[in-house]
């Protein structure tokens, strides 16, 4: 499941789409689901290690953010503004992460900052309304008309972001698995067991944690700007806030923590039940008779909900995970806790 | 020939040597003035009641704690201000109390943490070999999970990942604690093993009578201070450590 070979057939398949036919708003699916893929599997290189972050959200927005600001205030190429968007970005994790790690918060009060952060970030954005369209959304300012590379836009082209998308989603697959491969991972393994034991034994503890928080930041950053230069059309609530660090989380969780491609399965889950919901459901009120009418619109978070607590209570390792342990339980392999082991 | 003469007295300077120190947890002061030798090839015990301070005078050796006041010289080196994940490059290794093993991580990636920082990793298969040479029990488990096996392989494991950076001295926060009775009897076949290998040895324990039998020397702590130091035998014939300690 985890094979590089699968992998590098799946970026084939994926880039030979349009030659075959699939267009409009399927191709329109598959680039989402790639953009949303890199982010999920950017905070799953630090999620798995029990680092649980609840303000990517404010870091997507902030790689979203950024970059069209500079854009149309400043008139900055996104080749310029998006590493801005990322250096910024970086910064801000470094500024949050480094007293927490410092002063060990830990577990449930590490997610907590961050998820202070999400919100944070998302009612900067409200209040600077006059500069960042508030909670109406944000759009970066067309480059004249059709295409530009110099502004990154490609209007009523898809083939090109679908290009980008998945070389994006691959370079996030290769850091997983580089992540997954080096020293660091046995010493974050390590630090999420016992982090006196881990600086006993040599493990620069803060600094470890550090590097992997900030490298997961900018992966999330870069998802926002992406996701901002495809849609061109950015809001607090569709990139950024408590509403889509959940949402990171809830992804990751159900595609599986543990493998490489978890993120992608959790991306393509979590894409094609918020479109059966919104199709099915939709978000306006349903009369369920004459005179009971709810408002449906919460409905799609209950699903989640639902859908996360029996996931981690069954299926913790997610659905990646759960199936290659079925795999190698059929080849008569021992179980590891880790599936990544078993690859 | 006055020259030469001074080149050959050899000043005997300890591996190990506390001075003066003093180690506190926010106001709450754990140890007062603290003096300790550990010379090369040792093997020296800190006994003492519980809450003696005992634990917090290795953590503070390995850096796990502040350090007040005092120093604490690895080699002449003071490592007072060092962090733990360096301390461990000067040659003292810590088995922590309670082992602290990672425990859903398999015994071969414990052992692998303990060569973790860089200038360890060259020797990693050479360590493990010794490690495995000392406890054939772990290579039979390499692969199980750490958290899954018995208190006394949990020590081992403990012993073992420490042993794996090639320490130049051991600090070991009571190995008997938890364990049952036969087991304890193992690990101080074990300690008394490592010490045959000519590793310097810093133990704390409380069971006295038992760690007696393998050290050199001993130092009781009470209440955070020195109370007495001297050789084993000395020791036990002390009726001050008979009465307390031993129930004679």
């Amino acid at each position: 499941m985890n094979n590089k070979y699968f992998i590098g057939f799946l970026a084939i398949v994926l880039c030979l789409l349009p030659l075959i036919g699939v267009q409009g708003y399927p191709l329109h699916i598959v680039i989402t689901i790639l953009i949303w893929s890199f982010a999920y599997t950017g905070w799953s290189i630090m999620g798995r290690f029990g680092l649980v972050s609840l303000g990517h959200g404010a870091f997507m927005a902030m790689g979203g953010y950024i970059t069209a600001l500079l854009w149309n205030y400043l008139g900055m190429s996104p080749w310029i503004g998006i590493p801005i968007a990322l250096i910024i970005t970086g910064l801000l994790a470094l500024i949050v992460a480094y007293p927490c790690f410092k002063f060990r918060i830990v577990g449930h009060y590490f997610a907590l900052v961050t998820l202070a952060l999400s919100e944070v970030v998302r009612q900067v954005i409200i209040a600077t309304r006059d500069y960042t369209g508030g909670s109406l959304g944000y759009t970066p300012e067309p480059h004249g008309e059709g295409w530009s590379i110099y502004a990154i836009q490609f209007p009523d082209d898809r083939i090109v972001f679908l290009y980008i998308a998945v070389f994006t989603w691959l370079i996030g697959i290769i850091v997983w698995r580089m992540v997954d491969g080096s020293m660091s991972r046995y010493a974050l393994e390590a630090i999420s067991e016992d982090e006196d034991a881990s600086s006993a034994v040599g493990v620069q503890v803060t600094r470890e944690k550090l590097k992997i928080t900030i490298l997961s930041a900018v992966m999330t950053a870069f998802a926002g700007a992406l996701y901002c230069q495809y849609q061109m059309f950015i809001s607090p609530d569709t990139i950024g806030g408590v509403g889509i660090s959940l949402q990171i989380v809830f992804a990751v969780v159900v595609g599986g923590i543990y493998s490489s491609l978890g993120p992608t399965v959790g991306a393509i889950i979590t894409l094609f039940l918020a479109e059966i919901l919104r199709v099915s459901i939709g978000t306006a009120t349903v009369n369920l008779t004459e005179n009971l009418t709810i408002n449906a619109a919460g409905f799609p978070l209950f699903i989640y909900g639902i859908m996360l607590i029996g996931f981690i209570i069954f299926l913790p390792k997610g659905i990646v995970g759960g199936l290659s342990d079925l795999l190698s339980k059929k080849d008569g392999q021992s179980l590891d806790i880790k599936s990544s082991k078993a690859k | 020939m006055k020259y030469l003469k001074l080149q050959k007295v050899k000043v005997k300077i300890a591996m190990l040597n506390v001075t003066n120190l003093n180690v506190g947890y926010g106001s709450f002061q754990a140890l007062f003035n603290i003096d300790i030798d550990v010379n090369a090839g040792e093997a020296v015990a800190v006994i003492g009641p519980n809450g003696a301070g005992k634990t917090t005078l290795m953590r503070a050796i390995s850096g796990l704690m502040p350090v007040k006041s005092g120093t604490i010289n690895m080699e002449g080196t003071d490592v007072t201000k060092t962090p733990a994940h360096d301390i461990v490059k000067l040659g003292i290794a810590h088995v922590p109390e309670h082992r602290r093993l990672f425990p859903r991580m398999s015994v071969e990636d414990n052992l692998r943490m303990g060569s973790y920082a860089p200038q360890f990793r060259a020797n990693y298969h050479k360590r493990l070999d010794f490690v495995y040479s000392l406890f054939p029990r772990m290579q039979e488990r390499r692969n199980q999970l750490a958290g899954t096996m018995s208190g006394g392989e949990q020590q081992m494991c403990a012993i073992g990942r420490a042993l794996m950076s090639d320490p130049k001295i051991l600090l070991m926060d009571e190995p008997s604690a938890g364990l049952a009775p036969v087991i304890v009897q193992q690990v101080f076949d074990l300690i008394n093993k490592i010490k045959s290998e000519g590793l310097t040895v810093l133990i704390v324990e409380q069971n006295v009578k038992q760690v007696l039998k393998v050290v050199d020397r001993a130092y009781i702590i009470e209440a955070g201070s020195l109370k007495m130091g001297g050789t084993s035998s000395e020791l036990l014939g002390s009726s001050e450590v008979q009465k307390a300690y031993l129930g004679m």
